[in-house]
């Protein structure tokens, strides 16, 4: 009955995410007397899934069916389910990504399983009760969960629980068919189409982010983010307004009604700090804020901050990071 | 063609979040509440669809008790046929999907729409419950929907791009911008929307899987560190030597 772990990956690797929730699953395995398991989706190579052996994970299932390389919701939930009967496990754990939601919903209800998304600690055990901490109110607050019953899923936040690194540690790799058919592809993409990311670096797995708002004037003066993210090897990002107006693509956008970032450091420049987007990034660990305005309300939310203008202080600091580097 | 929208009764989005003194439910004195804006873009997307096709109708559904009427009514409002108020607390996504299975299971609707997830408890969980239970399709977060007959084409973001999805009705689908932009509503729709059906059931089924032990807010920060503009360098040092992010 051991843990299992969906470990999610794309071109040959392991996701930075999924080394998160590896961690996290070999450690509630831990806590519970047993060991955990990763079953794996998307393109991987069998050498980089028996190095999730550093992550605590024993053993890795891994079905071969090159269909499995893009999402495909049906054959993914088939799959960690059959993964889950075969290991008898009482516990899932996933990413809280697109991917995660969408399968550990359905599993949720194939599997009778409680459900809690957006996890950011370890679960407490206390008493026979099992509660785990997750994000609520778009980043605003937290909620202590109680998970009833005898299966639960458990989709972790990125960048809410550090990965563990056992070196030369590994996970024994094993063929595992979960006899999927026709039928289990029938909602498989007809086509999938990746953004043009600057340097490469995607926004929601991203640890750096280097953001713009309207204080940016306009996109074409948008090199200067993007310059200052690639010395810093950072994601850009923005804020509404500035999606809205099509200055920046939506998929940059950060906020209540986009997309919710947990990065090491997020460095906003030109943003006032509405609430919306605040509840965006609030879970970052060190927010640095540059505005010619001190009376904006996000440097009420920064570690550090600058009051100047953006024009003038971003090549100083990309030339700043450069010199250090 | 029957569409439902789920929508869901949340604070707006700039509201202060407290909690009662228990800390076991959220503080609503005083707060406003509104349509859940993720729910606007399948709300305002299925109505255009409806009016495209010349035909059909738009159910909106709430699982609330009766404070969520005013916000059921402006849904109406801004364009939905006709509304259904499950009566009851909505406990966990678990005891939402079973109502909102039910009532679309009994109603044979072709197309359940949703918002991504609630700005309030950000579960993003009842979209795929509500296939599971009904054992159709889902597609989740949905950024563009268009419907030829019976067959749908969605674009379904993914971590750093998306995919196209064909699937054929009926089929769930959880939205989010650029879907469409949200309408609000006017004076003619305030008129009528008076008078559309507004039907109040009892919840079908009790169970829920989980319970909210306690809320807590984030910590507070220490409060900024402010570095000068002449000497902005600084701040890529303090990030490296102090902060330890770079």
């Amino acid at each position: 009955m051991s843990v299992l772990v969906v470990v999610e990956c794309d071109g040959g690797e392991v996701k930075k995410s999924s080394l998160e929730v590896a961690s996290y699953g070999s450690q509630v395995a831990q806590m519970l007397g047993t060991t955990a398991t990763a079953v794996a989706v998307g393109e991987a190579t069998e050498a980089n899934l028996a190095k999730l052996g550093e992550q605590g994970i024993t053993k890795v299932l891994h079905d071969a069916e090159p269909r499995l390389k893009d999402f495909v919701n049906g054959a993914y939930t088939k799959l960690i389910a059959a993964a889950s009967q075969k290991e008898d496990s009482k516990i899932i754990v996933l990413a809280n990504s697109n991917i995660g939601a969408s399968v550990g919903s359905r599993l949720s209800v194939r599997l009778q399983a409680s459900l809690a998304t957006n996890v950011v600690e370890l679960p407490k055990t206390d008493g026979g009760s099992f509660v785990v901490k997750r994000g609520a109110f778009s980043g605003k607050a937290f909620a202590d969960v109680k998970l009833d019953g005898d299966r639960k899923i458990i989709a972790v936040k990125k960048n809410s629980i550090e990965a563990l690194h056992e070196a030369g540690k590994t996970a024994q790799v094993e063929a595992f068919s979960a006899q999927l058919s026709d039928a289990d592809f029938a909602d498989a993409p007809k086509q999938v189409v990746m953004q043009d990311q600057a340097g490469g670096i995607l926004l929601p797995e991203a640890d750096k982010v280097v953001s713009g708002g309207r204080g940016m004037k306009g996109p074409e003066n948008w090199h200067l983010i993007e310059e200052l993210a690639q010395a810093l090897g950072a994601a850009t990002a923005c804020s509404k307004p500035v999606s809205d107006v099509d200055w920046r693509p939506h998929h940059e956008h950060v906020g209540q009604t986009g997309i919710t970032v947990s990065p090491n450091l997020y460095i906003a420049c030109g943003i006032s700090g509405a609430i919306q987007h605040l509840a965006g990034v609030n879970s970052s660990k060190v927010i640095v804020v540059i505005n010619k305005d001190p009376e904006a309300p996000f440097f009420k939310a920064a570690d550090y901050g600058i009051v100047g203008d953006v024009f003038d202080v971003l090549p100083k600091l990309t030339q700043a990071v450069k010199e250090l580097n | 063609m029957k569409f439902l929208v789920c929508i869901s009764n949340v604070p707006d989005t700039t509201t202060k979040i407290t909690f009662t003194p228990d800390n076991k439910e959220f503080n609503k004195a005083g707060v406003q509440f509104v349509i859940n804006p993720w729910d606007e873009y399948a709300l305002t997307r299925a109505i255009e669809l409806k009016e495209a096709q010349g035909s059909g109708t738009v159910t909106v559904l709430n699982v609330g008790e009766a404070d969520t009427e005013p916000n059921i009514r402006k849904a109406l409002a801004i364009g939905a046929d006709d509304a259904i108020r499950v009566n009851a607390h909505p406990k966990d996504a678990f005891f939402v999907a079973q109502q909102i299975a039910s009532i679309a299971k009994d109603g044979g609707y072709d197309v359940i729409l949703m918002g991504k997830e609630s700005i309030d408890y950000n579960g993003f969980q009842v979209h795929g419950m509500v296939g599971e239970l009904l054992g159709i399709p889902t597609v989740a977060p949905a950024m563009k929907l268009d419907m030829s007959g019976n067959t749908a084409t969605l674009e379904r973001e993914i971590e750093g791009g998306k995919e196209i999805v064909e699937v054929n009705t009926p089929f769930v689908a959880s939205c989010q911008q650029p879907m469409c932009e949200p309408r609000i509503p006017n004076m003619r729709g305030i008129m009528t929307a008076r008078t559309k059906p507004l039907k109040v059931v009892e919840p079908t089924a009790d169970a829920a899987r989980t319970e909210v032990a306690e809320y807590a807010l984030p910590p507070k920060k220490q409060g900024v560190k402010l570095i000068p503009a002449e000497s902005a360098g600084e701040l890529i040092k303090l990030l490296r030597n102090e902060a330890k992010v770079i």
